[in-house]
């Protein structure tokens, strides 16, 4: 046994390697991102594992489903809201079933600290019929996806493990295994029907995935992550790492009886024994109330009083802490320091100083004041930062690529002029496709690529196009080549700049300008 | 035994190689810990907190209740404040003054001091000053640590090894500046709460520790010092100065 210290998301990445790792996949996001880098440092010192980002979420899953079926372990990474791209080859790889091992991690963000919601992908994973792993604790990431490994490969269904931001981001010490399993041989599937989801075969495979829950659900039941300990008839269930709020506030020798789940699907055989015996449960989860719904269930459950999330005793949103969970278990607040505090001045994440983003914006607002300040619309990644005071430049911010297919929405409305702004990584992850429709459809949209030549918000990751690549791919999709232009965001610049948007923000058709310039921060790093 | 840490600064402060120095001393002392941090978004320019919490006994929560925060440990005096009503009532806040404004309505400086120090536990250290005089002013969050480590259940040489051993990659002479970092950090928060002690107003004491030249600062020479400050005259003698104080020559400067 060795013990290091180590962030939930890195365990997850260890607990991988140490489970016979093949291949690591995912696009960077936050709090997820640092199970794959993590690997990806194993993997630059060992050479045996594959570890490159894909540029979305979708791809990352495919080449993941393609790892399996070829026999070998996989590892599949991404946040929440990224699973939302991933959705179609998720949902249909419990339909085909693996081969090899393939674990998705997935972390979800509840009180999004940096996310645009905090959707619960525990209904992803009963959606898809698949079971979930929700560890408690840094040795539980370890643990449980070394565990969601063998059940993958036993079951033959991906495996979700679910991370919350808490866990994925909170270090602590993990003993971990001397002895690592070896990686599997290559042996790929020979079964062509359960891949080739003609309806036939797939009418088939989904009869196949039904017949596979009673199996799925007594692993859950017999887990030794869902443990029920009968005392009073109060009772509690605390999922993933809310047990350690409830566990935070109550003396050894308290009276309430706790069912902790740490393994999907709800283990509704325990739920029913802790039923029997209380009064009362409160459901403590990080999330959507969805145990709290499955437990309650429509019509509510004879002769217990289910609380949770739906009846106000927690917050309805939002991250949960042990504060929220004490008030709600009724325990007094501690004391603590009594000092008048004036209102403190907020203090927002702000574009760097520099940042070649704020002088595309600049150039950008000037160019649209003739047009009496428009609305532009948006995408995700350091740049919607401009949104805020004191460029406050862009005024949408949805999803991943939202910006290009919102305005093409808005110029087919009769908005004019329709802009939209995206970053070098945010338009190859999702971006693409939303162009080409604007070139197939002759539509007046103006889009700025931001190319700072990296992923910058989640921490300067490689870009997936960047450069004469990235011209490559816009002059491919088919742009007039005479409204491809490229401009240097620098101050010195700046009038020549304001010349070029505001000639394309004139051109009746679709146009890109490129702003090219290295986000100082990637400079820094990698001096 | 129980310890509850927030560490709290500005993106790019460096709240992160605290935890990498304080998380690892826990860990060779054979302490239990957890430390649960902030990444992505909110890193850049903002409000950056982490919560550490070591013990001789398990930890549930990563993160902190509110009132059992022994320690705010700020880079930052502003965003100390941000944290200060999660402190048990006994806690100690640990800070720098030196203020980070990358904000257009950050508060007047002296409301700010005045708010800091009307807690009953303070070490408040002007990191900005102390950094400098140790050769860097990067090495802000180094001071602070030192500043913090007589609260903190570890020696010196189980909290410099890992400072040591967070900076050996950027080469001896960064490690020099931030060893150097951290006992001038250590010797500036021990000098004011001996000047707290010796029964100095913490207003008055940081005025008086502030005025040091940070090379120079003896902790045993604050008696002495707050002595001499606790005349009002003598107090004004020393804000006044232009330079800096050497701490071993307790004597009220020469006006003007």
């Amino acid at each position: 046994m060795a013990r290091e210290v180590l962030l939930g998301d890195e365990a997850v990445g260890l607990g991988a390697v140490h489970a016979g790792l093949s291949g690591v996949y995912g696009y960077p996001g936050t709090p997820s991102t640092e199970i794959f880098e993590f690997v990806e440092g194993i993997a630059k010192r060992r050479g045996d594992i594959q570890a490159t980002w894909s540029p979305n979420e979708k791809v990352a899953y495919e080449e993941a489903l393609g790892m399996s079926w070829a026999g070998k372990r996989t590892l599949v990474t991404m946040k929440h809201v990224g699973l939302n791209v991933a959705a179609d080859a998720f949902m249909n790889s419990a339909i085909t079933g693996t081969n090899g091992a393939l674990v998705l991690a997935v972390a979800d963000d509840p009180g999004m600290h940096s996310s645009q919601n905090e959707q619960d992908s525990r209904y992803f994973a009963k959606f898809a019929l698949i079971p979930c792993f929700e560890p408690r604790n840094q040795q539980e990431c370890y643990d449980m996806t070394r565990d969601a490994m063998d059940l993958s490969e036993e079951l033959g269904v991906p495996v979700m493990l679910r991370l919350v931001t808490r866990i994925a981001h909170s270090r602590a010490a993990v003993e971990t295994t001397d002895a690592p399993r070896e990686q599997n041989p290559l042996r790929p599937s020979k079964d062509i029907r359960k891949w080739t989801l003609l309806p036939s075969n797939a009418r088939v495979q989904y009869r196949s995935l039904t017949e596979k829950q009673p199996a799925i659900a007594d692993r859950a039941e017999s887990s030794p992550y869902n443990v029920l300990e009968l005392r009073g008839r109060r009772g509690v269930i605390a999922c993933g790492i809310t047990m350690n709020y409830v566990l935070e506030n109550l003396p050894e020798d308290h009276d309430l009886s706790i069912l902790a789940i740490g393994q999907y699907p709800v283990p509704l055989g325990l739920v029913r024994k802790l039923a029997d015996h209380v009064d009362e449960i409160l459901v403590v989860e990080d999330g959507y109330p969805f145990v709290e719904e499955a437990v309650r269930g429509p019509f509510g459950l004879p002769g217990v009083t289910v609380k949770g999330r739906m009846t106000g005793e927690l917050p309805r949103t939002g991250e949960l802490n042990p504060d929220l969970v004490r008030k709600a278990l009724g325990l007094p607040d501690p004391p603590h320091a009594e000092v008048e505090l004036p209102s403190l001045a907020g203090r927002p994440p702000t574009l760097c100083p520099g940042c070649p983003h704020t002088d595309t914006y600049r150039a950008m607002n000037e160019a649209l004041e003739k047009y009496d300040r428009p609305q532009v619309f948006s995408d995700i990644g350091c740049y919607t930062l401009g949104a805020l005071p004191p460029l406050e430049a862009i005024h949408s911010c949805v999803d991943m690529g939202a910006s290009i297919g919102m305005a093409v929405g808005a110029a087919h409305a009769g908005y004019r002029p329709a802009v939209s702004v995206i970053g070098d990584s945010t338009f190859a992850h999702s971006g693409i496709t939303g162009l080409l429709s604007a070139v197939n459809g002759n539509v007046p949209v103006t889009v700025v690529i931001l190319d700072n030549d990296t992923v910058a918000m989640t921490g300067t990751q490689e870009s997936q196009a960047t450069a004469e690549r990235l011209d490559r791919i816009v002059l491919g999709l088919g742009i007039d080549p005479e409204h491809f232009r490229i401009i240097n965001p620098v101050p010195k610049e700046h009038e020549t700049n304001v010349r070029v948007f505001a000639e394309e923000l004139a051109h009746e058709g679709p146009s890109v300008i490129v702003a090219r310039r290295p986000c100082i921060e990637k400079i820094k790093r990698h001096k | 035994m129980e310890k509850n840490l927030v560490l709290a600064g500005v993106g790019g402060q460096g709240i992160l190689s605290i935890a990498f120095v304080i998380d690892n001393a826990a860990l060779e002392a054979g302490f239990h810990f957890k430390q649960a941090e902030v990444h992505g978004m909110s890193q850049r320019g903002g409000a950056v907190q982490s919560n550490l919490r070591y013990a001789d006994h398990p930890i549930h929560s990563d993160l902190i209740p509110v009132g059992k925060v022994d320690m705010v440990l700020s880079v930052e005096p502003l965003e100390a404040l941000r944290y200060a009503g999660s402190l048990s009532p006994e806690g100690w806040i640990v800070s720098s003054v030196t203020p980070y404004v990358n904000i257009p309505d950050y508060p007047p400086m002296e409301e700010v001091l005045a708010s800091l120090t009307a807690f009953p536990h303070t070490v408040l250290v002007d990191t900005g000053a102390v950094a400098k005089a140790a050769g860097n002013l990067r090495a802000q969050n180094m001071v602070a640590v030192g500043a913090a480590a007589p609260l903190l259940d570890f020696t010196d040489e189980q909290l410099l090894k890992y400072v040591r051993k967070l900076f050996a990659r950027k080469g001896e002479k960064i490690v020099a500046v931030n060893e150097r970092a951290y006992r001038f950090g250590k010797a500036a928060g021990l000098f004011y709460r001996g000047l707290i002690e010796a029964g100095l107003p913490a207003r008055d004491a940081l005025t008086v520790s502030s005025r040091m030249d940070p090379a120079t600062v003896e902790p045993e020479r604050a008696a002495d010092w707050a002595r001499l400050a606790s005349d009002a005259a003598a107090l004004e003698a020393i804000a006044g100065q232009d330079g800096l104080l050497d701490c071993r020559e307790a004597a009220v400067p020469a006006a003007g």
